[in-house]
């Protein structure tokens, strides 16, 4: 599948929408893995789930503490990453890639538009 | 970094994080830099009967050079102040440290306490040790890496084979003297700490502090001995089944609620004469003998799924229809030792019976909980009677 580019929201989660703009995949970004420590729990988000964006959608435990997963748009949850209930350290080997966490129905893409660029995110890593 | 009890301080260091630290030093040893709590010294004919008054120990049965674990309580109903470890050093000098969390409360405590005091048991003279250093060398690598280190800062004549888990001595140092203000002041070594690991207390004068933190380091050498910080330490006493005050005590929660029945020591339960006595000595006295057990305690669970923290609640799997709380949690962390989900909390009796199934609400979902005896890892440490620590 042809995604569009990745965004990334202030508090750390990336969402990629795909080529039609109407699906979206949801994770942790590679800061926010890395200063998790090792992942030992992820709570996935329900099927059918309806949330609005900056909604607590789940939540990603390591030794440290316990960080909810905020949605980045609101729309409804229709598939959640089944592999990170039996690998949770996924999250940690690959947080943008196998380690994703949902998929998610876009209901208003504008949404997407507010979040920010690799660039910018990375800028906002850096300060 | 994080605030800390009024200080800025780390949850981990830059080589380890505190999974890794956590095992680190089950395996090895790491230090702890402490210092932010606060070491007290009370001396004078009253000190005993001050801390009788104001403690449930026994002071008459702690020898010299002996520590114990014991709590400052609340003179309105038997609550716990604050958790403290009194080492004797003299007939008439105690040294104790308490919380750094707690202490403007505890000031503020002893100052009332001393005061108020029945006098006619003599004076007390209390001092605070500002600027002394305190850390802790834990794991098991721990006596290792210090007998090398006093070695190699000219003390010959200190077997820490000899000095046993609860026991405190005073050892000079000759670390470049010409460094330090006070090379005649000795740093005070007791066998013990907050991890479950064998492993020392090191309480160091002010001028001595960095240079012999520094010499302990570069002799522990890295392949041995790495800092540590807030976050392993939390998961290390969790895993001793050892408390966090402000979280798993308060001033409102007796001895026996806290499940720290033992420090209430046996020569003080028929006399009473400390605070809250009456409360206390009550939920120790079985009810035939006009006793009444407390309504809630403290217990150790392992959570299934998701890992329960700080104000989860406990609910009654009896009623699965309905939310019926029986209890809160106070602590609770993975644990990286167990690969298990751990926590303490204060339930409902007779729930707090070890093998009760219960059920701790996280975000929402209920999970399987069980009731079970700590610590939740076996605490390693080093005894006359059953030291296997490596020659």
């Amino acid at each position: 599948m042809l995604m569009q580019e990745k965004r990334y929201t202030e508090d750390h989660e990336w969402i990629e929408l795909s080529q039609d703009g109407k699906t979206g995949t949801i994770g942790v970004s590679v800061y926010a893995a890395k200063s998790l420590g090792d992942v030992v729990f992820v709570e996935l988000p329900a099927l059918d789930l309806e949330v609005t964006a900056g909604d607590s959608m789940g939540a990603v435990e390591s030794v440290k503490s316990a960080s909810d997963i905020l949605t980045p748009v609101s729309g409804k949850i229709i598939e959640a990453n089944n592999v990170l209930q039996e690998k949770p350290g996924t999250i940690n080997k690959s947080p943008e890639g196998d380690g994703w966490i949902a998929r998610i129905e876009v209901k208003d893409g504008g949404e997407v538009d507010k979040l920010m660029s690799m660039d910018a995110y990375a800028k906002f890593t850096a300060e | 970094m994080v605030p800390f009890g009024g200080y800025s301080m780390p949850v981990q260091y830059a080589d380890l994080g505190v999974g890794e630290s956590h095992k680190w030093t089950r395996e090895k040893a790491s230090l702890f830099d402490v210092g932010h709590m606060v070491q007290h010294r009370l001396s004078g004919p009253g000190a005993a009967p001050l801390l009788e008054t104001i403690t449930p120990s026994s002071t008459a049965s702690l020898p010299i050079d002996h520590s114990t674990l014991s709590c400052l309580l609340n003179p309105a109903n038997g609550g716990i102040v604050d958790d403290t470890v009194i080492t004797r050093l003299g007939p008439e000098l105690f040294y104790l440290v308490t919380n750094a969390a707690c202490k403007a409360n505890d000031i503020a405590y002893l100052e009332e306490q001393i005061e108020s005091r029945d006098t006619s048991h003599g004076t007390v003279e209390w001092e605070i040790l500002n600027d002394w250093g305190l850390i802790a060398l834990q794991g098991p690598l721990s006596a290792d890496v210090l007998q090398q280190a006093l070695v190699t800062a000219g003390v010959e004549d200190v077997d820490l084979k000899a000095l046993y888990f609860g026991q405190c001595k005073h050892v000079k140092l000759s670390l470049s003297p010409q460094q330090s203000s006070d090379p005649d002041t000795p740093v005070l070594i007791s066998r013990g700490g907050y991890t479950g690991e064998d492993g020392f207390e090191i309480s160091i004068p002010p001028a001595l502090t960095v240079l012999f933190t520094t010499h302990l380091l570069e002799s522990g050498g890295r392949e041995r001995l790495r800092l540590a910080g807030l976050g392993a330490r939390d998961s290390l006493r969790l895993e001793a089944g050892m408390c966090l005050y402000g979280h798993d005590l308060d001033d409102n929660t007796t001895p026996v609620e806290a499940g720290l029945s033992w420090i209430v020591h046996k020569d003080r339960r028929a006399s009473g004469g400390f605070h809250g006595d009456e409360t206390i000595l009550r939920q120790l006295r079985p009810a035939k003998d006009g006793g009444s057990a407390p309504k809630h305690r403290r217990v150790g669970l392992i959570v299934e799924g998701a890992p329960a923290r700080e104000g989860a609640e406990i609910i009654d799997p009896a009623s699965p229809n309905s939310v019926e709380v029986v209890g809160r949690v106070t602590s609770g962390c993975p644990s990286p030792t167990l690969g298990k989900n751990i926590a303490m909390g204060y339930i409902r009796a007779p729930l707090h019976k070890a093998g009760s199934q219960i059920e701790v609400l996280v975000r929402g979902k209920r999970r399987k909980a069980e009731v079970v005896k700590m610590p939740f890892v076996k605490s390693q440490y080093w005894k006359e009677t059953t030291g296997t620590a490596p020659s």
